[in-house]
């Protein structure tokens, strides 16, 4: 729970009263001038007095060539879509979302239901096994992207139905969701690629963008990043739970903080320890009076690391290929609609693909869509994005977009070019790594992590 | 995981263990908990839903059997509700939740069959009113088929088990129906006046079983047509049922009839033998700004159309929660009881009425007439 953190006080338009119901002064005041509390990001109109403000690394304005007008256009443009698809939200989307959720439900009892039977050879062979492990894995995956992930973004909360809601949903990963839906919807959505505000960039242990601060620690990258993927919903947890900042600021931290960080760390490790308990002890013993066990805990653990290999893999491709843009950080200090609007579109990347494909990634395929629109129902995403793509090419944007296996090496490679430092003028790149190195023998640390 | 406490669907029930040797109840409430185990993060009635949406545990829930015509406006719709249903006394009604272009809507019927039906299953009536969203969706567009949402029968309008001396109904348009509940099953009272008005004769609901209990001489039946009689005037009771004033009398009609039977009733000196039902307790009417309450913190502030909730209950003092105060993270989400709210991107307004219990954001929402909100 935050207090305002982006407020811009200014007089407030309410007033406290506990006896009588009179309405309050700004009756008097014009049309326009209303509103000066609210949020700049709620105000389409355009700002023309706000400036750019450059990075270190001194990369050209990806907006400069756009006026003021026409970045309120935008904005206006981007609002009457969103609201075109969401007055047309109706018993389709509904019924698609009840689908995959039945789907989805059915998939996980049958792989589980098989894989009962997983220790049963054939010719050499456990079909069971197999087929029951790639069940169990895409089941996995659609509970955590297609479903989990929406659901808790909100883009479902119009139907009403109480269980498929974002305040009530709860998904099949260790960070629990209301620690998750505050570091992804909550900061990373609204600070989309804003550098040091928005912590997805790189999660805090990859350095994915030029303008980040180069440390020893970025030498090993493609390791931490090949790790991450490997546990990456237990580092997501880690991530959520604010764990790194907890370690290295515990000592000034009031009794209040480290209560609540403690609080939330026994929800973490009470949900590792539910899905621990169902998938590496449960489960494999209901396998036990047929031979099971072994084989159906090993099919657990691999549908765990594919469903986060794949969903990094995923992930990883919205934000970190080439071609996606970053903001300075008091560069969104009074950022309009329009300017949001802009920010969400440049720093997101898309994955081209089959339909069956963009389920699997939760339609996160569509990252640029829904970063635009994150409460929008997923299903939607693709009919929109060639609209999307159209508005972007005739404003000259960038619409980044390509195949998975495209977008996968343009981040490996920057994974391994970003962990050596930035080329500077008169200096070779060996020798600032010496240089860090010489200093943190020195202090005898490995220096802090890339922010 | 639940936003409403008055539906909560995530409730980890025992199995009602009917078993008798406590040995096998303590197997049973073993295997439940393995169950437990294996649906998490989900619970178990999450997998057995898809198998049996109706079965005993279950959120209350009906499937609709048939809709059966009973004038051009009204329709009954017979319900076989979920093996939770706990029974209904003649009068009260249930709240029963549709889903109409995938939305959820709420909404309330008396219940117009007798409390025991010999396959158990249960029927409203419902008059379509005009741009009426539920009724018009369950009197013209309803399959046999559809699930339902349900919620016990409540209400106070009802009979008491021994039986008044005499007793007067006074029903006018759909207000029919909770009487008709009552007079189906309550074969036991000795002396019945009814009134019933309606528009014309073609709109009056289930006319014929209404005149037959007249001919059975279960009660004194008069049927008022307002396109002949004109509508009906209280002040004529004297002539239509001269002893009114020693009979209970129980009334259900449109809000203007309430409002008068309880004032003439009170200018008599005898309220006490009046009980109306309302079928419109509360009518929120969407304005521009007004009053926030916050429940919980026992505030109050009146706000105008501009300013989202959010910055008027910090403003307030209000420990708010909150998030991107833009509407896209859901960090905002509170419970409105009841009132009315815009959207201040869409100017859409969006109503609860009591026990709708809605979960709005705050950061993106301006009062709109008066709110109040669980916090
Ligand atoms: C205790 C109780 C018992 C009820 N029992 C029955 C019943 O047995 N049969 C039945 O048909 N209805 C009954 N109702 C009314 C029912 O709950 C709905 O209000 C009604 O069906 C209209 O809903 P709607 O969605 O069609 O209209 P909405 O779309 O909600 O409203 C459409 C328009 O009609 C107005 N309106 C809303 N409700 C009413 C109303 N009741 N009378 C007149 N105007 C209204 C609204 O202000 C709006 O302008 C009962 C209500 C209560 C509170
Ligand atoms: S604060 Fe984020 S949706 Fe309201």
């Amino acid at each position: 729970m935050t207090l305002a953190p982006e407020r811009t006080l200014t007089e407030p338009t309410t007033s406290t009263t506990t006896t009588s119901t009179t309405t309050t002064s700004t009756e008097a005041t014009g049309t326009d001038v209303a509103k000066p509390n609210v949020n700049s990001r709620l105000r389409p109109e355009s700002d023309p007095t706000r400036e750019f403000k450059p990075k270190r690394s001194g990369k050209p304005n990806p907006m400069a060539h756009l006026t003021p007008e026409q970045v309120e256009e935008i904005g206006r443009e981007l609002d009457a879509l969103r609201q075109e698809v969401m007055d047309s939200r109706g018993e389709r989307d509904a019924a698609y979302i009840r689908k995959v959720i039945k789907t989805q439900r059915y998939l996980e009892m049958g792989s589980r239901a098989t894989l009962l039977f997983s220790g049963v050879k054939v010719k050499g062979v456990k079909p069971f096994w197999w087929i029951g492990t790639a069940g169990l894995s895409i089941a996995k995956i659609l509970e955590n992207m297609e479903i989990g992930h929406n659901v808790m973004h909100g883009q479902w909360d119009w139907m009403r139905d109480p269980k498929i809601h974002s305040q009530a949903w709860e998904w099949d990963n260790v960070s629990p969701a209301s620690q998750w839906k505050h570091s992804h919807n909550e900061l990373h959505h609204t600070f989309t690629n804003v550098l040091g505000r928005d912590n997805d960039l790189g999660y805090g242990i990859i350095r994915v963008d030029e303008d980040q601060r180069w440390t020893l620690f970025c030498l090993g990258q493609p390791i931490w990043h090949v790790a991450n993927a490997a546990m990456f919903e237990y580092s997501i947890a880690a991530y959520d739970l604010e764990l790194g900042g907890y370690l290295a600021k515990r000592k000034r931290m009031t009794e209040e903080e480290k209560a609540e960080f403690r609080a939330q760390a026994s929800e973490v490790l009470g949900k590792i320890k539910q899905q621990a308990t169902k998938d590496y002890l449960v489960h494999p013993v209901l396998a036990a009076p047929f031979g099971g066990t072994k084989s159906t805990l090993t099919a657990n653990i691999v549908a765990n690391l594919a469903r986060n290999i794949w969903t990094n893999t995923v992930i990883i491709c919205g934000h970190f290929p080439e071609g996606i843009e970053t903001f300075e950080k008091t560069s969104i200090e009074g950022e309009t609609r329009g300017e949001w609007y802009l920010r969400q579109m440049l720093g997101s990347g898309n994955i081209s693909g089959s339909k069956f494909m963009h389920i699997m990634t939760g339609n996160l395929s569509h990252q640029i869509e829904h970063h635009l629109y994150p409460d929008m129902p997923s299903n939607r995403y693709a009919e929109i994005s060639p609209r999307i793509r159209d508005l972007m090419e005739r404003y000259e944007l960038k619409y980044v977009t390509g195949s998975l296996p495209k977008q996968v090496f343009s981040v490996y490679k920057k994974v391994v070019q970003l962990s050596l430092p930035n080329k500077v003028e008169g200096r070779r790149r060996r020798d600032t790594v010496k240089l860090a190195a010489a200093r943190a023998l020195r202090k005898k640390s490995l220096g802090g992590r890339p922010r | 995981m639940t936003i409403s406490p008055a539906r909560p669907h995530a409730v980890r029930r025992r199995p009602s263990s009917s078993v008798a040797a406590p040995v096998a109840g303590s197997l049973r409430s073993s295997l439940w908990r393995v169950a437990e185990i294996l649906a998490t993060p989900l619970v178990p009635s999450d997998y057995l839903d898809l198998f049996n949406p109706l079965r005993e545990g279950a959120d209350l829930r009906g499937r609709i059997l048939a809709v059966t015509p009973e004038t051009p406006d009204a329709a009954t719709i017979t319900i076989q509700p979920g093996r939770g249903w706990r029974g209904h006394i003649p009068g009260q009604y249930i709240r029963v939740g549709v889903d109409i272009d995938g939305v959820r809507h709420w909404r309330a019927y008396s219940v117009t069959s007798p409390p025991h039906t010999p396959d158990g299953t249960i029927e409203i009536t419902v008059k379509a009113i005009p741009d009426g969203k539920v009724s018009n969706h369950l009197v013209r567009r309803t399959e046999p088929g559809t699930l339902v949402m349900l919620d016990q029968a409540t209400g106070d309008f009802t009979i008491p088990a021994a039986p008044p001396a005499r007793t007067l109904f006074i029903t006018a348009g759909s207000g029919i129906t909770p009487v008709i509940g009552m007079l189906r099953s309550r074969t036991d009272l000795p002396d019945v006046a009814h009134v019933h008005c309606a528009p014309t004769a073609a709109d009056v609901i289930c006319a014929e079983e209404l005149r037959g209990f007249g001919d059975q001489g279960r009660t004194a039946y008069l049927q008022r047509h307002d396109d002949e009689h004109g509508m009906l005037d209280l002040a004529d009771l004297d002539t239509l049922v001269p002893d009114w004033r020693d009979r209970q009398t129980w009334v259900c009609g449109p809000t203007g009839l309430l409002d008068a039977a309880e004032a003439f009733w009170a200018a008599h000196g005898i309220a006490d033998r009046l009980t109306v039902e309302r079928f419109r307790p509360t009518v929120i009417e969407p304005g521009e700004g007004g009053r926030i309450t916050f429940l919980s913190t026992d505030r109050s502030v009146s706000s105008d159309g501009g300013t989202p909730i959010l910055d008027a209950g910090e403003d307030a003092g209000v420990l708010m929660p909150s998030g991107c105060r833009m509407g896209i993270c859901m960090g905002c989400v509170v419970t409105m009881r009841q009132g009315a709210v815009r959207d201040l991107r869409t100017g859409e307004v969006t109503t609860a009425e009591p026990g709708d219990d809605l979960p709005i954001q705050t950061c993106i929402n301006a009062v709109a007439g008066e709110c109040d909100l669980e916090l």
